[in-house]
């Protein structure tokens, strides 16, 4: 059905809002943790035991995008109560239909237990990880399926845009994105409104409107989730975009290694149509839009703005320096505005609920709220969104849950492959964009990984100039050349043969690169040697002086061996280990040939008796 | 090889009319071929009157696409920052043990191709293996011999 008019969008969310609110709903995660935990199982078992027991109809179960909590996948909502289901299995799957849908009875033993009071706790919103949370743009992946426009319909979708064609003109939703203080979440954090401002200020017939879901920091899958749950809010983002800045045409830039995420904006796109939400003459606006999705080639460097736009129009994704501004001359030479996939679902909650009170949460530079993706050493892993300005340690330890296995928390690495790891002294630190970036790491996409005391941060430095080095897209000398050299430095660091002079050729290395290079991969490529180098300097003197990692991660730095006292020579590292460099009578204990071993970590990782030790 | 002219020319023809249709065309040409073949990059250049050497500049650029055919299953080892710090360093090292190849090869076999990827954004699972579609989280070096169908 195409609607014609703001008035036929009003009533058809007056018709989808007066289905029964108390039908009950199952609400099954599919998430990328959940899906990798067989949630589509568990979902499947929902449908036919619902089906078997002749409730089909009157149960909806519904697929639905990433809750956050991945740690306790497969997780699933039953509303209108909002009871949370966690590691649900398909042997549990005919007792929830029975007793909490049918006699509307809750089973403890699936509901998450309070660390603390060691209480069950029935509802979602009041789990440790979720109640310190303030989740305004993942809120509701856990209310909608991603495939239902009247889902998103239903929870307010599309009223902005509605406001926006109804009763305001383009200047004054810059000036409304202005005032909320919006910063762009893909990393560099530039103010939106003006970015907006800019390019509806270029005369020109054709702009475009681009939205960079290349999500390229590894380790952080937000953008992937915002797209996968909720890709109708970030089409509604880009759409009001387009209206603001004059443009009538549009990309959605997304990884290729997300299939999901890619089917499921291209399905938005298609109903969107339908609805009459994009296209010709939205909503019998006059206003015209339309949206196309390509797919990146797997290449770090196309997240920037300028490499994407090469990638777009069919060349290698290399960048191009910034003096023209992509506001001027983007894709095709022609004005492009480009944001982040967070960027734009932001846009619909400023124009709803006000500037103002968008700009009441968050701190005097960062307005909002920020989603991050916690993950590493942390015992809650899994996506949180939280307001500006929260300190880092309620983030790990109020919401992460602290520091699995009793083990010491050393840094939290922000910012991806141009951030930095920041150490256990900084951990009051807001985030906040102007602080992190105070403290040599940055907001970055948001990227949250957290090390212990069994990280080894020169071994960090060195994956992540490894990672750059091959990324490097070649074209500038700076990058290609100095990422090269520094990641031979660090590497000889790791293996033993580092030189005390290696550590002033490092800086003055990071120095050229910093004002060398001609894009931000290279600009910011020494942040993670930099910011490792001043917090963590003690563990590189060790590798260089010593010849020892502390944390025990550098293999030429290691050696295994097994503390007889411990071993009761149960045979398991014997049986297991792939190199036949363990020997020993059972019962007796064994012993480690150093010679033969490859140091694959097996016998380590098997051993009930912590018997096998690391030096 | 030889290869199918009216293939090629039914994915040309989807895209033909938009511009920068280079990389969308080679992606689904990657999907039906599992690679790119020469013979077909020097078809696309062709009928989109382009330099060869344009057709070859993205195809070596970006890399989700490969010269070389494949195995007939893909293993993907994340080498991701989250993965990384979880130790996925040492369940590659299992997987090119286990496989006698390095990562980046295809077992003479032509059985299974393995491959790093830098996140596969399942990073909450770390280390994380996708073994052709397939997501396998918390990865050990144990682990693996469940993975190869015991190979
Ligand atoms: C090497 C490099 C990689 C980048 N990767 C991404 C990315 O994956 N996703 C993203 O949104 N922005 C990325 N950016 C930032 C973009 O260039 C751009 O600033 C941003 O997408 C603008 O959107 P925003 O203002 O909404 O943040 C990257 C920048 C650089 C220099
Ligand atoms: S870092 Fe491995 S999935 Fe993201």
């Amino acid at each position: 059905m195409k609607l014609t008019s703001i008035n036929e969008l009003e009533e058809l969310r007056r018709v989808i809002s007066s289905k029964d609110p108390d039908k009950p709903c199952i609400a099954v995660c599919g998430g990328p943790g959940c899906l990798a935990k067989q949630c589509l199982n568990v979902r499947d078992a929902f449908i036919n035991e619902v089906s078997a027991r002749g409730l089909s109809g009157k149960v909806d179960i519904k697929t639905t995008g990433c809750h956050g909590y991945c740690e306790l996948g497969p997780i699933a909502l039953i509303y209108p109560q909002g009871i949370f289901y966690q590691r649900l299995a398909v042997d549990d799957v005919a007792e929830v239909i029975e007793e909490t849908i049918v006699n509307e009875n809750i089973l403890n033993r699936l509901l998450y237990t309070d660390e603390k009071t060691r209480k069950p706790i029935k509802n979602g919103n009041d789990i440790p990880f979720y109640n310190k949370q303030m989740q305004l743009i993942l809120g509701n992946n856990s209310r909608i399926d991603p495939h239902s426009p009247e889902d998103y319909l239903a929870v307010g979708g599309y009223t902005a845009l509605a406001k926006v064609l109804g009763s305001m003109k383009p200047e004054n939703v810059i000036g409304e994105v202005k005032k909320s203080g919006l910063r762009g979440r893909g990393g560099g954090g530039f103010p939106t409104g003006r970015k907006w401002e800019s390019t509806r200020n270029t005369q020109d017939d054709i702009k475009y409107v681009i939205c960079n879901a290349d999500e390229g920091d590894p380790g952080a899958f937000m953008d992937r989730s915002i797209l996968e749950g909720n890709p109708h809010s970030v089409l509604e983002g880009m759409i009001i975009c387009a209206y603001a800045i004059g443009s009538n045409e549009g990309y959605v830039y997304v990884r290729n290694e997300y299939p999901l995420a890619v089917s499921n904006i291209k399905t938005a796109i298609k109903q969107a149509r339908e609805l009459g939400l994009l296209g010709e003459d939205i909503l019998g606006s006059g206003f015209t839009f339309d949206v196309k999705v390509n797919r990146g080639g797997g290449a770090f460097i196309c997240g920037e703005s300028t490499a994407l736009m090469a990638s777009l129009e069919g060349k290698p994704g290399e960048p191009r320096a910034k003096y023209i501004h992509t506001s001027d001359k983007g894709l095709w030479d022609k004005p492009s505005n480009l944001n982040n996939v967070e960027t734009f679902a932001n846009i619909p909650l400023i124009i709803n609920k006000g500037a103002e009170w968008y700009a009441g949460i968050g701190t005097e530079s960062s307005k909002g709220t920020k989603v991050f993706s916690l993950v590493g050493k942390i015992n809650n892993t899994g996506l949180v969104e939280v307001p500006m300005g929260m300190r880092l340690r309620e983030i790990i330890y109020d919401i992460g849950g602290g520091i699995p296995g009793g083990k010491a928390f050393k840094a939290v690495q922000t910012g991806g492959p141009s951030g930095g790891c920041i150490p256990e002294s900084l951990i009051d630190l807001p985030v906040d964009y102007d602080r992190l970036m105070e403290a040599g790491s940055m907001m970055g996409s948001g990227g949250m990984i957290v090390m212990d005391e069994d990280t080894c941060m020169v071994d960090v430095a060195n994956y992540f100039t490894h990672f750059l080095q091959e990324e490097s897209c070649g074209k500038c000398v700076p990058c290609r050349e100095g990422l090269f050299q520094m990641g031979g430095i660090l590497t000889r660091i790791t293996e033993g043969r580092g030189r005390m002079e290696d550590l002033a050729l490092i800086k003055d290395l990071a120095g050229m690169l910093g004002d060398a290079s001609l894009c931000g991969l290279g600009k910011t490529a020494a942040n993670p040697v930099l910011s490792t180098l001043k917090y963590f300097e003690d563990e590189y003197l060790a590798h260089i002086s010593d010849g020892k990692c502390p944390a025990g991660v550098c293999k030429n730095l290691i050696t295994y061996g097994i503390n007889p006292g411990n071993c009761t020579g149960c045979g398991l590292c014997l049986k297991k280990c792939p190199a036949g460099a363990i020997t020993g009578e059972r019962k007796q204990p064994h012993t480690l040939n150093t010679g033969n071993c490859i140091k694959c970590g097996i016998c380590y990782d098997v051993c009930r008796f912590s018997a096998v030790v690391k030096e | 090889m030889t290869i199918d002219e009216s293939k090629l020319d039914s994915i040309i023809n989807e895209y033909k009319a938009e511009l920068g249709s280079l990389i969308p065309i080679l992606q689904d040409i990657q999907a039906e071929y599992n690679y790119l073949p020469q013979e077909a990059m020097e078809y696309v250049a062709k009928k989109l009157v382009i330099p060869e050497v344009q057709v070859f500049g993205v195809a070596t650029f970006f890399k989700s696409f490969s010269l070389k055919p494949r195995g007939k299953q893909q293993i993907h080892v994340c080498m991701g920052t989250a993965c990384h710090v979880r130790g996925s360093k040492n369940v590659l090292g299992e997987l090119e043990r286990k496989l006698g190849i390095k990562a980046g090869d295809t077992t003479p076999d032509g059985e299974y191709t393995l491959e790093t990827v830098n996140c596969v954004g399942a990073c909450a699972i770390g280390p994380v293996v996708v073994e052709n579609e397939e997501y396998h989280g918390q990865m050990t070096p144990i682990k693996v011999e469940g993975l190869l169908n015991n190979r």
